[in-house]
């Protein structure tokens, strides 16, 4: 009412956008707040017309009845042992190969390069088949190894790695550091790697992401409960003849809070890495 | 075998031998991946290739058929429906998501927006909940029953309830609904970041010739947000190309014609059918579908660019 007449544009277009905004806010929560009240929800109350729409008494009922179903912690522990191992392995195993490619002279460099980058344009189900007979030769079947070391190739994290050194680790550094008599690895250790936490964030956090919500390749080679990832087991859920969906859903949710507290926590850092990633590509 | 040690260690900081070791050194690091590679990715993809033309069941001998995978293949009616549908719920999964996806950043890129974080973080928060869970969740609201839960909204409008689950285009729509929900808010957050990256002199600049907002919008944030866009166009192609889970988890064990894609197709003829040789023709025919859509991508977006 105090406002000049000439803002009243300005604020009509700004309502808009808040409207617009808080639509788009609603839409984007509201599967996830439904989620949770199913997960406290008996089944009667979903399928009853119309669903319930705030949270009831049946959390711990309902979460008994999964791990009555599935091996849920186990499964839980298998995702996080294999994300976290292949991350480790991922950061590790890129920053050298892109402290390589930054700081080294070496025949071939930039043809191996390019090599790399083009690996990246391959739909992996191209080799899903024979990568499946690889991992049934060597016995892997079953085994977290068959997710973790094939999820060590990340094209993009050597890409990734290379333009971050090249850009923040200074060649003066380097070769001072050289001069002094140090090893080339206890340049990349000593030097590059302190340099880099930043760039080990962002590359950690879309890894293990990556990893945690992969489906069809842990579909195709875990086969027994007992070696599960939380994304197969989570399909034993729906497999059952009786859907009993508030014990569905129960499942789902829980699996879905690690995610999200991890998101929380890191949020701020998860959406500058993307943005960083967005611009630099 | 002493000559050379003696030799290392008096040019120990000479610049020939400073070079080898760098050399070692850089092949040394850059090997994991090559030999990953190799084992993991290479190798399997020419196999790929050589199963293409062979019939084999993973276990006995294989035997040479020549194009009969190709053929077969192309002849599956099942074949055509998945590419049909994978074509279907791209345009209707994808295309929105890009749209809406500029239309959000821009909204949240514009200056007079209080709670700016809490805006992006909740619109982002789709991106970060799993596929599987994602997929159970909408499978569960698309129930077919009166109850389901976007059934009980459009009975408010006056909506007979919709059988989601087995009608041509209810299968299609409830698996790309899934898909521009998880992936709308990813987009944001891209373009958000290209609308921060225009300088705002530009803005400026403009405003002071007298330029409308439509006008700044064509001539400064379009143009400056093509790479951009042309990112999200090509990296959510090949993504919906790839769709796999959603339809797996929503249609189940059936592979229901309705919501079958290629990927799924190439699944099923491998682990279900036991039938190598037309999964291996298959994967080769979406590797050379991707080529050709990216080829066309790329030639528009310089087509574009001049």
């Amino acid at each position: 009412m105090s406002e000049k007449v000439g803002s009243k544009k300005v604020s009509i277009s700004k309502m808009f956008v808040y409207a617009l905004l808080a639509i788009a806010t609603f839409l984007s929560i509201f599967p996830l707040y439904w989620m949770f009240v199913m997960a406290t929800n008996h089944n009667s109350a979903i399928n009853s017309v119309p669903p319930a729409f705030i949270p009831g008494a049946e959390l711990v009922t309902n979460f008994v009845k999964v791990i009555e179903t599935i091996d849920f912690f186990g499964a839980i522990w298998n995702s996080l042992i294999v994300s976290t191992v292949t991350t480790i392995g991922v950061l590790f195993l890129c920053s050298l190969a892109g402290f390589a490619f930054a700081k080294f002279e070496f025949k071939g460099k930039n043809i191996l390069f390019i090599f790399i980058l083009v690996t990246m344009m391959i739909p992996p189900q191209l080799g899903l088949i024979p990568q499946y007979f690889i991992i049934t030769k060597l016995d892997w079947l079953n085994d977290l190894k068959a997710i973790i070391v094939p999820g060590l190739i990340d094209a993009f994290g050597i890409f990734w790695m290379r333009q971050y050194i090249s850009s923040n680790v200074p060649d003066e550094l380097v070769d001072a550091a050289k001069i002094d008599g140090c090893t080339n690895f206890r340049v990349y250790w000593n030097i590059a790697v302190p340099v880099i936490i930043p760039a080990f964030a962002t590359l950690a956090i879309i890894r293990f992401m990556y990893i945690w919500n992969d489906f069809l390749w842990p579909l195709v080679v875990l086969r027994e409960e007992s070696s599960f990832t939380i994304q197969v087991a989570l399909r034993g859920l729906i497999d059952n003849y009786v859907r009993d969906n508030g014990m569905i859903l129960s499942g789902t949710f829980w699996a879905t809070v690690p995610l999200i507290i991890v998101f929380l926590l890191l949020n701020r850092l998860f959406i500058q890495s993307l943005t960083e990633g967005a611009v630099k590509s | 075998m002493s000559r050379t040690e003696t030799s290392l260690k008096t040019y120990k900081k000479s610049s020939l031998s400073e070079k080898t070791k760098e050399a070692i050194s850089g092949y040394l690091y850059v090997s994991p991946f090559f030999i990953l590679f190799a084992i993991f990715g290479l190798f399997p993809i020419l196999f790929s290739f050589y199963l293409g033309f062979q019939k084999w069941n993973g276990l006995g001998e294989m035997e040479y058929v020549g194009l009969q995978n190709f053929k077969w293949v192309l002849t599956d009616k099942i074949f055509w429906t998945s590419l049909t549908n994978t074509l279907i719920m791209w345009v209707l999964g994808t295309l929105p998501q890009l749209l809406i996806g500029i239309i959000l950043a821009y909204a949240l890129n514009s200056a007079l927006i209080k709670m700016k974080s809490f805006f992006r973080v909740s619109i982002f928060m789709p991106y970060v909940t799993s596929t599987v869970a994602v997929a159970i969740v909408f499978g569960i609201m698309f129930n077919s029953q009166e109850f389901g839960l976007f059934n009980v909204i459009f009975s408010w409008f006056g909506v007979e309830p919709i059988s989601w689950g087995t009608s041509w285009w209810g299968v299609k729509v409830a698996i790309s609904t899934m898909v521009f929900w998880r992936w709308v808010g990813y987009n944001t957050i891209i373009y958000l970041a290209g609308l921060q990256a225009i300088p705002n002199e530009l803005y400026e600049a403009s405003q002071i010739d007298g330029a409308t907002i439509r006008q700044k919008i064509q001539y400064i944030t379009i143009p400056m947000l093509r790479p951009i866009i042309i990112l999200t166009v090509f990296t959510s192609t090949i993504g919906a190309l790839q769709l796999f889970t959603e339809p797996l988890i929503y249609i189940g064990r059936t592979y229901r014609e309705e919501g079958i894609t290629v990927v799924l197709y190439l699944y099923r003829e491998a682990f279900s059918n036991l039938s190598f040789g037309p999964a291996s023709a298959a994967a080769i025919i979406l590797f050379i579908i991707i080529i050709i859509i990216s080829s066309i991508n790329v030639f528009i977006a310089n087509r574009i660019g001049r």
